[in-house]
């Protein structure tokens, strides 16, 4: 019984029990349905003393906005972050994993991480998968080495350059940093591009929407400014569509079912 | 395509448009589930209705289940994944128990599932859960995932199933924050039941959960039973 | 199956040979949006938003999809902008032609009828247009005549069509038609003001969750004094 849920817990990587059943359903002539892929306006940018990182907050599905203030800068070392477009999923998973990668290795190396270390790391995972994982990232940060601002697309190939923009709305917030862009901006003028390649995106791309988050990545320094511009706030109703207690009918009040926690579900008294 | 001859008496309204998502797994058995924060308290609807396509089979399906005192999760989706994927969390949460000796929080869970759903990333289950409870410190948690576990925690409300679109719909207008648990109620089941009522796959009776710090309110609704 | 693909009509498969080269000819698009309409005792209120879009390109952020027909009839659309746009020139043309003959303005009804036929007309090659026809019948009630693209007419209280549809309808069946609820009266109609404010949040609604719902709203209200116009913001991301 340990060895068994042991080996159930520790098992890693991908399962794939169900693929078999899902192709069977397919051949039956059900369609598989695809995952939550968000329409995204993602950017990044160098600037004199580090980079600006940006996003907007909307994630879809089909057509319709499934979360209107969701976090696509992840978190990935203590001077690194990592946008995210594409299946959200993966880049959610592929971050964090990396994420976690990365500070058992500062902790084996006792140095901080750098950024081509990172980069490294997700781009081998993601060739690893052949473009199946469908992430496609800007990643910042600054280490031992500088500032450093890299693309990561689905198939595991990379770029490096001083401005990079992605997702859905990249062409849109392109506009804004073939235009604007220039080496060496204060970091006020980068912030203030960043947001406005977002807003672009924001307001031209209808996958994008929301709210622009914005991180600074400097020296020995990272500022997360979540909800940096906030343009899309929803007006008040024109009137409340509160209902006067007992409006819905129920049957008579039936007692709450109580969790199976060790009763029906599995006996492990023994 | 010659569906042409059955045009004139189905595309009354834009959803002729949307008929072959009926023949997605995801919209299989129909089901339509919503969860919203309240004051002090969170509420979790579903419907009851279990479908095969457009042949109803039973009217008093699970879809929402008590994972502990004071989390539920509710699972849309294909019902036989529904059953596995309850199966497989009942499971874990017991493990869970018995190894940390305490109970599990709603955002322990809530990441569990989005592990238990992106380990299969390429042979998903077809569910999209949504997760609804009150915390150690009564503070209210709703989340919802898709089929392969991303994670998006909004803090008004949540909704899944083949009648998502409607539920965004009515719970947009419908609801407001700090709602008591008795208004809570009324909001959440008048969501619920005017969506499942514009929705054919969903619908057929609806179950209401309110939970409370002192506990939790279960009511079965009056509604359409066509 | 969608709509594009159900109405192919025969001479728009091109021969294979052309396929080839070519794709299949596209007759329609969708260019998203979402038109509503209330009746009540003595006016009408009808509501659409002013995004016309294509994907996640939005052409326009003012195409306004609501249009005034006659003195007190207006006819709101969604579905193909194009094909929208061509159905009210003909209506407009016929009903002008139908004032000239009979030297009075066409009633709300036969307006109704009218358009009925014309989308029938076209049968197996539709507009792809959603319409609400909304006006005071000859009582001088709120009448809005809801269609499918094919011409299928029925008079209702209130209907929502296009991209969000599916949220707001159910939203009417609650504020307007006081669905489910325990001690409301399900005949009941609303007074203006009511209606309009119903509209509005419709909109704001929609306009949080649909992508293609947004930009402008486009506001009428008919009642015994004439069409009343107003324009109202909505989001624009």
């Amino acid at each position: 019984m340990q060895l068994q849920t042991e080996q159930l817990q520790s098992a890693a990587g991908f399962k794939f029990d169900n693929v078999k059943r899902n192709q069977l359903l397919a051949d039956k002539g059900l369609k598989l349905s695809t995952a939550k892929k968000t329409g995204t306006t993602i950017v990044g940018l160098v600037f004199k003393d580090g980079v600006v990182l940006g996003a907007d907050t909307r994630a879809t599905s089909g057509p319709i906005v499934a979360d209107k203030n969701c976090e696509k800068i992840h978190y990935l070392a203590p001077n690194m972050y990592c946008c995210g477009a594409g299946t959200a999923a993966d880049t959610e998973f592929t971050t964090n994993m990396v994420s976690s990668q990365i500070a058992l290795h500062s902790l084996d190396t006792g140095r901080e991480a750098r950024v081509v270390t990172a980069m490294t790391m997700l781009k081998q995972h993601l060739f690893r998968h052949q473009g199946y994982i469908g992430a496609s990232l800007i990643l910042g940060g600054y280490d031992v080495t500088g500032p450093h601002l890299f693309s990561i697309h689905p198939h595991g190939s990379t770029d490096k350059l001083p401005y990079l923009t992605d997702g859905s709305g990249s062409l849109a917030a392109m506009s804004m940093f073939e235009s604007r862009w220039r080496p060496s901006m204060s970091r006020e003028e980068a912030i203030e591009l960043v947001k406005d390649a977002i807003e672009a995106g924001i307001f031209n791309d209808m996958g994008s929407g929301s709210n622009v988050d914005v991180c600074v990545i400097t020296q020995g320094n990272v500022e997360y400014l979540r909800g940096y511009s906030r343009p899309n706030q929803r007006v008040e109703k024109e009137q409340s569509y509160t209902f006067a207690r007992g409006t819905t009918e129920y049957y008579v009040p039936r007692a709450a079912p109580q969790p199976a926690e060790v009763a029906s579900a599995m006996d492990t008294s023994a | 395509m010659k569906l042409r001859a059955e045009l004139a008496i189905k595309c009354a309204t834009h959803e002729s448009q949307t008929e072959s998502r009926n023949h997605s797994i995801m919209q299989y058995n129909g089901s339509a589930i919503v969860a919203m924060v309240g004051k002090n308290c969170v509420a979790i609807a579903a419907d009851k209705r279990l479908g095969q396509q457009a042949l109803t089979v039973d009217m008093d399906f699970e879809k929402v289940f008590r994972m502990t005192d004071r989390t539920f999760i509710g699972l849309s989706g294909l019902a036989a994944d529904v059953k596995t994927v309850h199966d497989t969390l009942r499971m874990r949460v017991n493990l869970y128990k018995h190894r940390e000796e305490r109970v599990i929080e709603p955002k322990t869970m809530a990441h569990l599932v989005s592990h238990m759903l992106y380990e299969r990333r390429f042979g998903p289950y077809y569910i999209e859960p949504i997760i609804a409870g009150l915390d150690k410190d009564n503070k209210p948690y709703i989340c919802a995932t898709d089929l392969i576990g991303c994670l998006s925690l909004p803090e008004d409300f949540v909704v899944t199933g083949t009648a998502s679109d409607n539920l965004f719909g009515m719970c947009e207008s419908l609801w407001e924050p700090e709602l008591e648990p008795e208004d809570l109620f009324e909001t959440i089941s008048q969501a619920l039941l005017n969506a499942v009522d514009r929705d054919a796959m969903s619908g057929w009776g609806a179950v209401v959960h309110i939970i409370t710090p002192d506990g939790v309110i279960t009511r079965d609704i009056k509604g359409r039973m066509d | 199956m969608n709509f594009a693909e159900m109405h192919q009509p025969e001479f728009a498969q091109a021969p294979a040979t052309e396929r080839h080269s070519h794709g299949r000819w596209e007759p329609y698009v969708d260019n998203g949006g979402t038109s509503l309409a209330i009746a009540g005792s003595d006016y009408v209120v009808v509501a659409s938003d002013a995004r016309q879009s294509n994907g996640y390109i939005i052409n326009s952020r003012y195409s306004p999809k609501a249009f005034q027909l006659t003195n007190n009839v207006i006819l709101a659309t969604s579905g193909y902008a194009a094909d929208a746009k061509r159905l009210v020139e003909v209506l407009e043309q016929n009903s002008q032609m139908y004032f000239h003959k009979h030297e009075k303005p066409m009633s709300t009804t036969a307006t109704a009828q009218m358009l009925s036929n014309t989308l029938y007309g076209r049968r197996f090659f539709p507009y792809y247009v959603f319409p609400i026809l909304a006006g005071l019948d000859t009582e001088g009630r709120g009448a809005v005549f809801a269609y499918d693209p094919v011409g299928n007419m029925e008079r209702v209280v209130y209907r929502a069509f296009g991209s969000a549809a599916a949220l707001v309808q159910p939203f009417l069946d609650s504020a307007v038609g006081f669905k489910n609820q325990r001690n409301a009266d399900a005949t009941r109609l609303l007074d203006r003001e009511q209606a309009l404010k119903i509209a509005i949040d419709a909109f704001t609604g929609a306009a949080e969750r649909d992508i293609h719902t947004g930009d402008w709203l486009d506001i009428y209200i008919v009642d015994g004094n004439g069409v009343q116009h107003q324009k109202r913001e909505l989001k624009h991301d």
